[in-house]
Order: C-alpha cells, then structure tokens, then sequence
C-alpha cells in the first residue's frame, strides 16, 4: 500500500515549487521529486525584438535576481554586436554586479538559509526567521542588515536606473558613468560593505562552528551527494562572477572541463521531463543517466560550493584566508556537504565586497568613456555570469539588423535542478522509515533545498522571512493521514 | 487575534517576483504597514494554503493585491477565489495591470512555445520528444501540471479588478501611497489606476528639451549613440514611450539614462498605449512628404514589440490571430 507526500512550499522559481514523496509497500521512501508548476516562454517570445532590448526584457525572468540576466543579457548583445565594453564601462558593470551579489548573499543569510543556523535547527518555528536572527544577535545588528541592504542597494539603483530591472547595460559597455561625488559615497558603503561580510562570517563561526551539533549537521551523510561542480573561473583559476572561463571539476576535484562561454554547447545539454516545466542541465559529454550520484552521472553542481569547489582559489586577500579555512574544516577539495553552500556564500559576499572597493579606488571608475559603439553587423552571441544562484547562459541569434530569430536561456537554479531532486530524495530517506514520518522531515525539507538559494526561494528574501511549509501525508484513498506544519 | 485590523492577501501569478521585491523594498516602512494590516495570504512569507483560503467567509479579504498576468490554468482558479473573498482587488503591477513583458509571449501560441522551449533550443536534448504534460505517470503514480494556455491575460480579463497599482515594479510611493489611501477610506473612483494621470513627459527633466517637431532624418536605436544624459530622448531621436505613458514612475529609466518602455501603461483618456503613441510620434515627425514619413517609419525595427513592451495582452489587439501563427 503505497502513500504519498505533498509538500507545497509555495516558493519561487519560475513561480511555484511543489515536492511530491511517494512511499514502497514497506513505507520506505521510493521517489521524491520536485515539481515547477509554471512557465512563461521567454525564449519564444524574444523572437523579433531588437538584441539590445534583451538586457531591458530579460530581467523579468526574476525580479529578485534581474541584474543577473541583465549582465548576461548585456554580455551576450556585446558578443552579438562584436564589440567589447570600454575599460570603465567593463569597471562600471563589475562595480554594480558585485554590489548585487554582496546585496543577495547577505540577505540570504540572513533572512532565508540563516536562521536555520543563527537561531538554532531546534529553536522554536516562529523564531526561525529574520526577527529571530535579530533576537539572537540583537537589535542593532539586525538594524545593520537593513541598513547594508539599502545602501548597496543604491548603489544599483544609481547606476542601473532601477535595482528591480536594471536598464543600463548596452553592447559596448553601460548608458551612464559614476561621477567624484558619488565615488566617495559609495566607497565608504563599499568598506562597510566589507567589515559587515567579515562580521556575518564571524557570527558564522560563533554560532555554526564552535556547536558541535550543527557542525555535525553540515557534514552529516544525509545532506551530502557527490556530483561534478562547474563554475566560473578567471585566468588563475580564481572565482569570478562577472567574466572568466567555466571550469569543470569531477566528483574527485579534478578539472574534468575548461572551456570558454562560446562553446558551452560542447558541454551543457538539457533534460526533459513530462512532469515538470523545467528542463535538467547535464554535461553532455558524460550524458544523461537520470537523478544519480557519482562520475558516470552527467548531474553537476553550480552556485556558490561548487563555484568554490571549481575554483583554485578566491580573487580577494580576505575571502582568501576564508576559504582555506573552510577547506580545512571540511577536508579539502571537493567538499560535496550541500550545507557548506551556506559558508560558502558568505566567503563570496566578503569577495564581491572586496571587489567594490577596488573598482571603487580604481581612478578608472569615474571615466568618461563608459561605451564603445559597436560597428560591426550583428549575428550570434553567448553571455555568461555566474548569478548567485549558479551560471546563467543567454545565447541570442540575430538577424542582419539585430533581431533576434533564436534564443537559449539556461537559467542558474536550474542548474541545481537535478541535484536538488536528489538532495531532496536523500534526506527524505534518511528521515522517513518504515511508514513513520519523523517531525524531523520538516527540517530535512527545507534544509535540503535551502542551501542552493533556489529562486523558488529567492522570493522568500521577504519580511519576516523563513520558509513556511506544510507537509501533507495522504492516504492510499487521498484521505489525510497526519499534517506536519512549520509556521 | 487581530480581528479589528483590515484584513490583507497579496498573490502572483505569472510574475517574476519584481512585485514581491517591491514590498521587501519599502524597507522600514514594511513594518508600519505590517502593523495596520492583518496579512491572512501571502504565499511568499506565510503559510497559508488555498485550503485555508476557501474556508474564509465570502467577502472576508478588505482587499487583495495580484500581482501577474494569468498565463496558467491554476492562476485564473487562484483569482477567482480571492476575488470572491476580496472587498477590493488590486492589480499589482504591469504584468497583472496591462500583461506586461511575459504578454509578449501571445506574439506566438503554446504550441510555437512549446516547440521552442521543450524541443529547438540550442541545448535541448530531447530523444524522446517530452513534452510537460497536465497528467503524468512516474514509477505508477499520477503526477498533475496546470495547463499552459495559448493566451496571457491582464487580471481584469477574467476578475473584476478596484484599481490597478502600475509600474514594473510599481514605485514605492505609489505602493504607500495606495496602501495608505485603502487604510485611511480615501478611494478614488472604482477602476482608477493608483497614480497621477499625467504623461511621463510632465515629469521628466528634460522635459524642456523636448522638441515640438522632429527634425530627424532617421530613429536611432539606443546602441547606435551616445546617449545624452540631459536631453530629451525623441531630440536624439531615440523612441522614448514618454509622451504614451503614464507617469509616477519616478521617471527611474530616464535616470539611468535610457529611454521610457512605457511599463506605467497609458493615460485614462487612452485606450491603447502603443496607437496612441503611434500617433503621437506621427505628429512630431516632420517630413516632406508621405514618402518621408515611410521612409522614417520604416526605420523602426519591432514597433509592435516596442509600442506594446508591456501592454500587448490589454490592447485592442489583445493577441496575435490563433490562425495566423503555425
């Protein structure tokens, strides 16, 4: 007598998520599988609209991460034109992408993956949120996540026009340059910006690392699946989010691929799937074998462990010392506990943080030469970012007067799309033995899918925060059998 | 715990979570507008599911915000029903208000997407032609998708909507502004659109700089100039949906400087953002003769797409013609 489980997050990816667990005669978990009940069509409809309108339309893929698929976009319409961005109009879109990813890592651990750690995997349910990460670190350091927030955010809006869909990118650079005055302001955010990522890493330590109980949580065979990791990598082996080459590492930590945006066709190919409307990314050169672990399966990881566990290295001194030290922790390369994306993400915002600065003291930044005008006849291009939730593919082919006649869009969670099915199906039979149902699934739902910050859960950035979830266990007759309910 | 407190609902539909990010934007503010209301739905933050939804009294919901356009079956089922638990429903956003950018999808009919997405993309492997499907059978058990339609539809297509909150996403102001008037009873007419019905030119700051006539012997595409960050975008002649859309929005595009998408949707004498800014343009163009006038006109690459950015599922054209598409 088989049961089934339902369990609706109601969260965001290309709109909902919804887990479905069915159960074997014996009550033990046979498949889990994550749904996404929605789609829109934007590689359709992008058919016949000006190439350089696509960084202004793409950004409606997600409000939550739209200059991702701005940059993307406007990378892939510089490739599309032939033209590369003037140096500070490169400069300018790096300052505003890494204020983005400061802005997004943080908030996410804050408000959304955090509070599993902060607060505690036991606190009470109604504290697991950003109120109660306020709680337990106090009100003023809650005041200085909202107030962080809203200054790189300003940044974004100054530069972008609109933090939510940004309109400044252009093939050859950017439509407005950064004057003095706002240099200085925006470096003072930018230094704030890099003692408060050093700050998180710290309450990190504090209350992850010197609990044992979490820290065997983090390495706990439950929360762990061995796959390939792919992310973006500069000329040495650096992680970089704005432009690089894409590295592939294999289950041992081996560099399986390297390979320049143009020709991730060579590499990456999509699965699909009659019961969901996404599509699962493989590597094609190892093929589709279905939602399994190990180096024979094409599943392969992206956002921020595997951008790390694909990487040599981090591009700034203090992520640097960050990310040795996680290592160290966690044995070395590559570490495959899907916990570790939580520590991982904080090591990237304290990178991109670093980075701010930089660009922001580079005397480059204010420059007046913000866009090359392309001259060259438009055809066919690739973009490619690292978004913070993994890399982002937006490949357009246009006719002689810039219109575009195919596009091909691989959005990031949806790299993660494969593995967070296996992620989900693992814990679940971890917990769920025999028919019994421990409350414990509760936890292992959310803590399954949480780490990979899937957009599905972006939008749960939002006040108060936390991730509701209601677990409904269904009798062979569809009658209700027991409600497990986490406010 | 909070009876006396208006009850509050907000939902998406086909969205992108933009208008959702717009509420966690209002920063402080949030937390004044979490203490006035009692928030019973709100499937991003709180865990209430449509169970719960239909066990409300009729009428209970002193108003809903729906953001989206309704692109899948479950969305116009999820309208419904907060429509008929809702005192007043509010439009939030340019994808519930006009269709918005996801509209452009009805350019092109299910099938043509499906096609696209599930089997000609450059990175699709599909050997065995999969397609998502409304009924599915995993290891023998039913799995179930909603329908994807041929047709994206403004929210006042299939609910009655109060007011439409614009913008994509809707500026904080008119957010505040809108939430304040419900709290306070000071509503405008029912079906107002939530801010000023001025043009987005009114507002701008190159306002001055707008020449009466144009003089340009061609339209440039934004990546062909310079863009001058003072002057009117039409002078450089630059399309900017300016003088067809509604302003309010902050003018944030022009700021950055890049030209209006028109995503306030139009003005309430105008039915049709992308006719009346046909004609608007038309009469500031100056040309010779008729052959000009085509010769210019001709140089706009996508009108359609671009004088209907946000505002294709709302216009008299609605769609495409089903027929035509194959």
């Amino acid at each position: 007598m088989s049961r089934r489980i339902t369990i609706d997050p109601i969260t965001r990816l290309e709109g909902h998520g919804k887990i479905e667990i069915f159960l074997d005669d014996r009550g033990d978990v046979e498949r889990a599988i994550l749904q996404v009940p929605e789609l829109r069509g934007f590689e359709q409809f992008a058919v016949g609209r000006p190439v350089e309108e696509m960084p202004r339309i793409t950004p409606r893929i997600c409000g939550v991460c739209p200059t991702a698929h701005h940059m993307a976009a406007a990378k892939a319409v510089d490739a599309v034109f032939h033209v590369e961005p003037t140096s500070t109009g490169r400069k300018l879109r790096e300052l505003i992408y890494n204020a983005f990813f400061m802005e997004d890592h943080t908030l996410h651990f804050f408000f959304l993956g955090g509070p599993d750690f902060v607060v505690g995997p036991q606190a009470p349910a109604a504290e697991r949120n950003i109120l109660g990460v306020i709680g337990k670190v106090g009100l003023e350091i809650g005041g200085k996540v909202i107030k962080i927030r809203e200054d790189v955010r300003e940044i974004m809006a100054f530069l972008c026009g609109k933090a939510i869909h940004p309109v400044c990118g252009l093939p050859g650079g950017v439509a407005k340059g950064l004057d003095e005055e706002h240099r200085t302001k925006f470096l003072e955010t930018a230094k704030d910006a890099v003692v408060f990522a050093e700050f998180a890493l710290q309450i990190f330590d504090d209350v992850v690392l010197k609990n044992k109980a979490y820290v065997d949580v983090v390495v706990g065979e439950a929360y762990k699946i061995k796959t390939y990791y792919m992310g973006m990598v500069n000329a040495r082996h650096q992680v970089d989010f704005y432009d690089g080459d894409l590295r592939v590492v294999d289950p041992e930590g081996r560099e399986f691929a390297k390979f320049k945006p143009g020709d991730y066709l060579d590499h990456i190919a999509e699965h699909v799937e009659p019961w969901t409307y996404v599509k699962f990314p493989f590597l094609k050169k190892v093929g589709w074998k279905g939602f399994v672990e190990g180096s024979d399966s094409g599943v392969y990881r992206v956002a921020p462990l595997a951008r790390l566990n694909a990487a040599e290295g981090m591009a700034t001194p203090r992520a640097q010392v960050h990310h040795d030290r996680m290592y160290d922790v966690l044995g070395g390369k590559p570490v495959h506990n899907t916990l570790a994306f939580h520590w991982a993400r904080l090591i990237e915002a304290l990178q991109a943080a670093e980075r701010m600065v930089d660009l922001l003291e580079d005397p480059e930044i204010t420059g007046p030469d913000i866009r090359r005008l392309p001259t060259a006849v438009p055809s066919e291009g690739v973009g490619i970012v690292e978004a913070p939730r993994g890399v982002l593919v937006h490949h357009y082919k246009t006719d002689s007067r810039g219109l575009v006649t195919d596009a091909n869009l691989i959005v990031a969670t949806i790299g993660n799309a494969a593995a967070i099915n296996m992620s989900i199906e693992k814990a679940a039979k971890a917990f769920i033995k025999g028919g019994i149902v421990s409350e414990g699934l509760l936890n292992m739902a959310e803590m399954a899918f949480r780490p990979y910050d899937p957009c599905h859960g972006c939008g749960t950035h939002a006040y108060p925060g936390g991730l509701p979830l209601t677990i409904d266990v269904l009798g062979p007759d569809g009658g209700l059998v027991r409600r497990l309910r986490r406010d | 715990m909070s009876d006396s407190k208006p009850k509050v609902a907000f939902y998406w539909c086909s969205s992108c979570g933009g208008c959702e990010e717009s509420i966690v934007d209002l920063g402080a503010d949030i937390l004044k507008v979490v203490a006035a209301v009692d928030i019973v739905y709100w499937p991003v933050a709180l865990d209430f599911k449509k169970k719960d939804l239909e066990a409300m009294p009729d009428g209970s919901i002193a108003v809903s915000f729906i953001n989206g356009g309704i692109r899948m079956s479950e969305q116009e089922e999820m309208a419904h029903l907060l429509r008929r638990k809702s005192g007043l429903v509010v439009a939030h956003g340019a994808c519930a208000h006009l269709g918005g950018i996801p509209g452009l999808a009805n350019f092109w009919t299910k099938s043509a997407i499906f096609d696209t997405v599930y089997h000609k993309t450059f990175s699709t492997a599909n050997p065995s032609k999969a397609e998502p499907l409304a009924k599915s059978m995993v290891d023998g058990h039913e799995l179930t998708l909603p329908e994807f339609w041929d047709t994206v539809k403004p929210l006042d297509a299939v609910i009655d909507v109060d007011y439409y909150l614009p913008g994509c996403a809707p500026h904080r102001d008119l957010i505040l502004n809108a939430v304040t008037a419900i709290l306070e009873g000071k509503l405008p007419p029912k079906g107002a659109v939530l801010s000023p019905n001025t043009s987005c030119c009114d507002d701008c700051d190159r306002n001055e700089t707008k020449p009466e006539k144009l003089t340009v012997k061609e339209i440039k595409r934004p990546y062909e100039v310079l863009l001058d960050p003072k002057t009117c975008f039409l002078a450089q002649g630059v399309i900017c949906l300016g003088p067809a859309t509604r302003g309010g929005c902050g003018e944030r595009c022009i700021h950055g400087n890049m030209p209006c998408r028109g995503c306030m949707g139009p003005t309430d004498q105008v039915r049709d953002q992308g006719a009346k800014f046909l004609s608007a343009f038309a009469s500031i163009l100056e040309a010779k003769d008729e052959a000009e006038v085509d010769r210019l006109v001709d140089t706009i690459v996508d009108p359609a797409g671009t004088f209907y950015r946000f505002s294709l599922p709302s216009s008299i054209l609605k769609r495409k013609k089903m027929e035509v598409v194959r």
